[in-house]
């Protein structure tokens, strides 16, 4: 086929990507630009079967099949609240899929087919021309095996994130040396990068680069965990993106570079956007643990004879009279598969007239956007899901606030206590509000490991036991009254 | 090297429009614009045909290619599915 034509519908794709994104900007558009990003994949897919020239299908065919019942079923069957799991294991595959590219590439131009895996790692000699002349070649090579790199990052960090957000990794294990250990295994596998580049016929640079970055995905996700994971996920869906623009280069296909750099550039921006709203640097959330605070903050201190708990019933009384109420939910919400259960609530609330609102911090759950989406399950309509910035004035007038199971993103400790670890990362001010209500299973810290004293105010009243039980309670307390 | 060139061109652009389109998504629509992206980035599809279906080349570079279009396709195949399921819940009102 004309290269030209194939070239002319690779554009045309990049196209579809880039509208797709942009229907993205607006809810309403959403649907609508994912179809036609859909439809620039498949002109991209087809359009490179009928240019293949000696095919043999099978391979084709089988991974097509495989690969399509694997996604469609994970797709159908993943829960709203396990979305960052699934997140991660496609950013995984991604990273696994421009690794297993960039070595098939590699071993295409060398040409040989080693039989076992010690004359794999024999040198083979290839003409100084093979990956291309002078600049081009070098630059070859180092694409092949960046991609290598970056791609062997991405599947096994993914990899990690997936098992510690499914809980089937509860410790964090790190590097003895923590940064410096993962420091120095960049620092080796980026020396066999460049050992590859001098001498392209040398395998065994190519298994020591897979190696290394296997193991450097592990180190790096290994001690992250919990709140952290937000910047993690979002870090790794940008290497995934660059692993696919890399693949281009290596391919010299534009329809990758196109859409890998958008991938890359919209998994950076979302990093920084966790990063800014958890007032950290990307540096402290890989390699740092939470500062310790400069005194140590005594719990008891804070909670001793000051906390007040309540009966969902007196709750309900306290909403009978409100006019605006503000909804803040968190990780906990997700956990206790709330969401259905705080929409009806929110719905006799309405009933009786009550304005009520969300208000989502960036940070709240696991992954960008994680609340949204629960709430969005439950029907509660987008325009009712307010951020941060927009909902923070608003809390001066609000009668009250239902906060159900979120912590640290509503310690006033971040406004007011310099000093304080978590001193300078922006908050949801509740505690401006009339009157706070705190649904919670007990007075356990939240991620940060801090005590809250917005738990200990006069006008913030605690409900103990399961989030989904209590506002169940509200709701039924409030339908009687 | 003129196409390098040009690859690279393409790549810098890329990368200002990518500024442009991502900074104007809501934070609502995040969790959608990740799983988007992941379908997106699963262009590699692309690569991954053309190594896996290669009559001509060593089996090994076969495998690999299998390999490479299997998490592909799962990443085209789950990502463009899971948003457009979310994005359907939305979408009512």
């Amino acid at each position: 086929m004309n290269p030209n034509i194939v070239s002319f519908v690779y554009l045309v794709a990049g196209i579809l990507f880039i509208l797709g994104i942009k229907g993205l900007t607006k809810p309403k558009t959403a649907v609508r630009g994912n179809r036609l990003s859909a439809l620039g994949m498949l002109l991209a897919v087809v359009i490179t079967l009928l240019n293949i020239n000696t095919v043999d299908f099978s391979f084709i065919i089988a991974g097509v099949l495989v690969g399509g019942i694997v996604g469609g079923i994970m797709a159908l069957r993943i829960q709203m609240t396990s979305m960052p799991q699934m997140v991660a294991l496609l950013n995984g595959f991604g990273g696994g899929a421009s690794l297993t590219i960039a070595l098939a590439e590699y071993f295409t131009v060398l040409g040989v087919a080693p039989s076992s895996f010690a004359e794999l790692l024999n040198p083979v000699m290839v003409e100084s021309s093979a990956f291309g002349v002078g600049v081009e070649g070098t630059i070859a090579v180092l694409a092949i095996g960046l991609t290598i790199l970056i791609g062997a990052v991405t599947l096994t960090g993914s990899l990690i994130a997936f098992s510690k957000l499914q809980e089937l990794m509860k410790k964090s294990y790190g590097l003895p040396g923590g940064p410096i250990g993962n420091g120095l295994f960049l620092l080796t596998a980026l020396a066999a990068v460049g050992f590859l580049v001098i001498n392209p016929g040398n395998v065994a640079a190519v298994v020591a680069i897979v190696a290394l970055a296997l193991l450097l995905g592990l180190f790096l996700v290994m001690p992250i965990g919990g709140a952290d994971m937000p910047v993690v996920i979002a870090l790794l869906n940008s290497y995934s993106g660059i692993a696919a623009a890399l693949a281009g280069f290596i391919l010299g296909n534009t329809v990758l570079i196109i859409a890998g750099s958008l991938v890359g550039t919209s998994g950076l921006i979302l990093t920084q956007i966790m990063c800014v709203a958890m007032n950290r640097s990307l540096a402290n959330v890989l390699f740092g643990k939470m500062a310790a605070g400069g005194e140590k903050i005594d719990a008891d201190e804070i909670y001793a004879g000051k906390v007040t708990s309540a009966q969902p019933e007196e709750v309900a009384m306290m909403l009978e009279v409100a006019e605006r109420v503000v909804i803040v939910p968190g990780y906990g919400m997700a956990m206790a598969q709330a969401q259905h259960a705080v929409r009806e609530l929110a719905d006799a609330m309405e009933a009786r007239g009550i304005e009520v609102e969300y208000g989502i911090h960036p940070v709240a759950g696991r992954m960008p956007g994680h609340m949204n989406v629960l709430l969005a399950e439950a029907e509660v309509p987008y325009d009712n899901l307010v951020e941060m910035d927009r909902i923070n004035p608003t809390f001066e007038d609000t009668d009250v606030v239902i906060v159900i199971g979120a912590n640290d993103v509503t310690n006033p400790m971040a406004r007011d206590a310099e000093g304080s670890p978590i001193y300078g990362m922006p908050i949801l001010n509740v505690d401006k509000a009339k009157n706070v209500v705190v649904i919670k299973r007990s007075l356990s810290p939240g991620f940060a490991g801090l005590p809250n004293p917005l738990f200990a105010m006069d006008h913030t009243l605690m409900v103990y036991g399961d989030g989904k039980k209590a506002v169940v309670e509200i709701t039924a307390a409030l339908n009687q009254a | 090297m003129e196409i390098l060139i040009l690859l690279l061109a393409l790549f810098v652009l890329s990368l200002f429009l990518g500024v442009e389109l991502i900074t104007k998504v809501p934070p609502t629509l995040h969790t959608p614009l990740m799983s988007g992206t992941n379908a997106v980035s699963g262009i590699t599809l692309v690569g991954a045909m053309l190594a896996a279906g290669n009559e001509g080349s060593p089996m090994l570079v076969n495998v690999l290619g299998f390999i490479a279009v299997t998490l592909a396709t799962i990443n085209v195949v789950g990502g463009y599915l899971v948003t457009n399921r979310m994005l359907a819940m939305f979408k009512r009102k």
